[in-house]
């Protein structure tokens, strides 16, 4: 399992990113995308897309966690929501590994068109990697998103960090890294 | 151990100055994985190596302030605000300014605090479902600011809640405050009398009501009573976008 996660200012002014893999199951916590490394502008750019669905899911759903609320099939994306009650999103698209052979997502057969390598079989035991809209997945998410929330408010609290801010903090990134190797 | 010469000497210094941050990029370095390099050289980690992320936001939560020095600081803070201001109107603008910010920071504490503790301070809301929600309609952002806001601010609940009657403005609301803390120690000049400080506290309301995506004017106002010499109106007027979409929720059976 491959995770994007990024956080959008209420001006939709991405704020921070991060990309990291799996640490569950053996995995290593690096990224494996299926796209090429040239172009990984395509989870920005389906991450972003969700951003209308998030607009219309946050008025109906008053919750914080908005959960798997996007999916993009021609890469098996899926994308799941946070929302900070100042109007931070929060964003996480996870894309489970490609399996050499056999498809289990819905459109696989375009996403091989997409995909290169084929040495992203590995960490697919683990049950949150191999079915990304279990409640499993869905809690673990949640669980993720919460402590980086609490990480964005110790940020938000700052004097020196106005909103709409980019966040440049390590120490923040290293958390956010520490709470994706803890619960994803 | 000799006397270096001076120009390594002023290296050695340089050097000193450079040692205990590198060392501490070091650290933090080899927490992360290498695969996201981390520009880390810039990082100062005070000395007791406590980052603000290594403080509990909880901490404080029931530590109350001085209540002399917030009278001094906010004096200071009006001060500062009345330097080269053309107005009255001017003067509010800039107190309201001043606690917009605020607002937004607040709002993510008290959800925040809410969310980590079980005993939940958003229970005189409507909806006190343990994770809490955020508010969709005017009204369950009103309680919100009337009840666990103002206690997070003051330690008391806000005096009044109201909605206007009159027919041209069904977008205008008011929260009373009989006796605001932020007034309690400042004396305003006769010529003046129009001056509310609690714009302050205006501007707070407001950066609430636009954080939560609910755009909205506040203003604070003087309606003093023989009881409460300084009581005060904040009038909150919500915006065009926001009363349509109300109307939308409303119809949606949204709560």
């Amino acid at each position: 399992m491959s995770y994007y996660f990024t956080i959008l200012s209420p001006t939709d002014t991405p704020i921070f990113n991060i990309a990291f893999g799996t640490s569950k199951g053996g995995g290593d916590g690096i990224a494996r995308f299926r796209f090429p490394d040239t172009a990984q502008y395509m989870n920005q750019f389906i991450i972003h897309s969700s951003l209308d669905i998030v607009e219309e899911a946050q008025w109906t759903n008053g919750g914080m966690y908005l959960k798997h609320i996007d999916t993009y099939p021609p890469a098996a994306a899926y994308i799941s929501a946070f929302l900070t009650p100042s109007g931070a999103r929060f964003l996480l698209l996870h894309q489970p590994p490609q399996l050499p052979n056999s498809g289990s997502g819905s459109g696989l057969g375009s996403s091989s068109l997409l995909g290169s390598s084929g040495n992203l079989a590995r960490g697919s035991t683990s049950s949150i990697a191999a079915n990304p809209t279990s409640p499993q997945t869905e809690e673990a998410v949640r669980q993720f998103m919460t402590e980086v929330y609490e990480n964005y408010v110790k940020t938000a609290m700052s004097p020196f960090y106005k909103q709409g801010m980019e966040i440049r903090s390590p120490v923040f990134r290293t958390r956010v890294n520490a709470a994706g190797k803890k619960w994803l | 151990m000799a006397a270096p010469p001076r120009h390594s000497a002023m290296l050695s210094v340089s050097n000193a100055v450079g040692t205990p941050q590198s060392g501490s990029s070091d650290k933090s370095q080899t927490a992360q994985p290498p695969s996201t390099p981390q520009p880390t050289q810039g990082l100062r980690v005070p000395s007791n190596r406590k980052t603000i992320y290594d403080r509990h936001l909880n901490r404080s939560r029931n530590a109350e302030l001085s209540r002399a020095s917030f009278a001094y600081l906010f004096a200071e803070m009006v001060t500062y605000a009345q330097r080269r201001v053309t107005g009255i109107q001017d003067l509010e603008k800039r107190l309201n300014e001043q606690g917009y910010p605020l607002g937004l920071r607040l709002l993510d504490l008290l959800f925040y605090r809410t969310t980590t503790t079980s005993s939940s301070a958003l229970s005189s809301s409507s909806t006190s479902s343990s994770p809490p929600n955020r508010p969709l309609r005017i009204l369950t952002l009103l309680h919100l600011i009337h009840g666990p806001l103002w206690r997070l601010l003051f330690g008391r609940s806000a005096d009044a809640l109201e909605h206007s009657v009159s027919p041209d403005t069904p977008n205008e609301y008011m929260i009373t405050d009989n006796d605001p803390l932020v007034n309690t120690y400042i004396s305003v000049p006769r010529e003046m009398n129009q001056l509310n400080c609690a714009a302050f506290v205006a501007g707070i309301i407001e950066g609430v009501c636009d954080g939560c995506g609910f755009e909205a004017k506040v203003s604070a106002h003087n309606q003093p009573t023989e009881m409460w010499p300084s009581r005060t109106v904040f009038l909150l007027g919500f915006g065009e976008s926001v009363m349509e979409r109300e109307k939308v929720l409303e119809r949606a059976g949204i709560k």
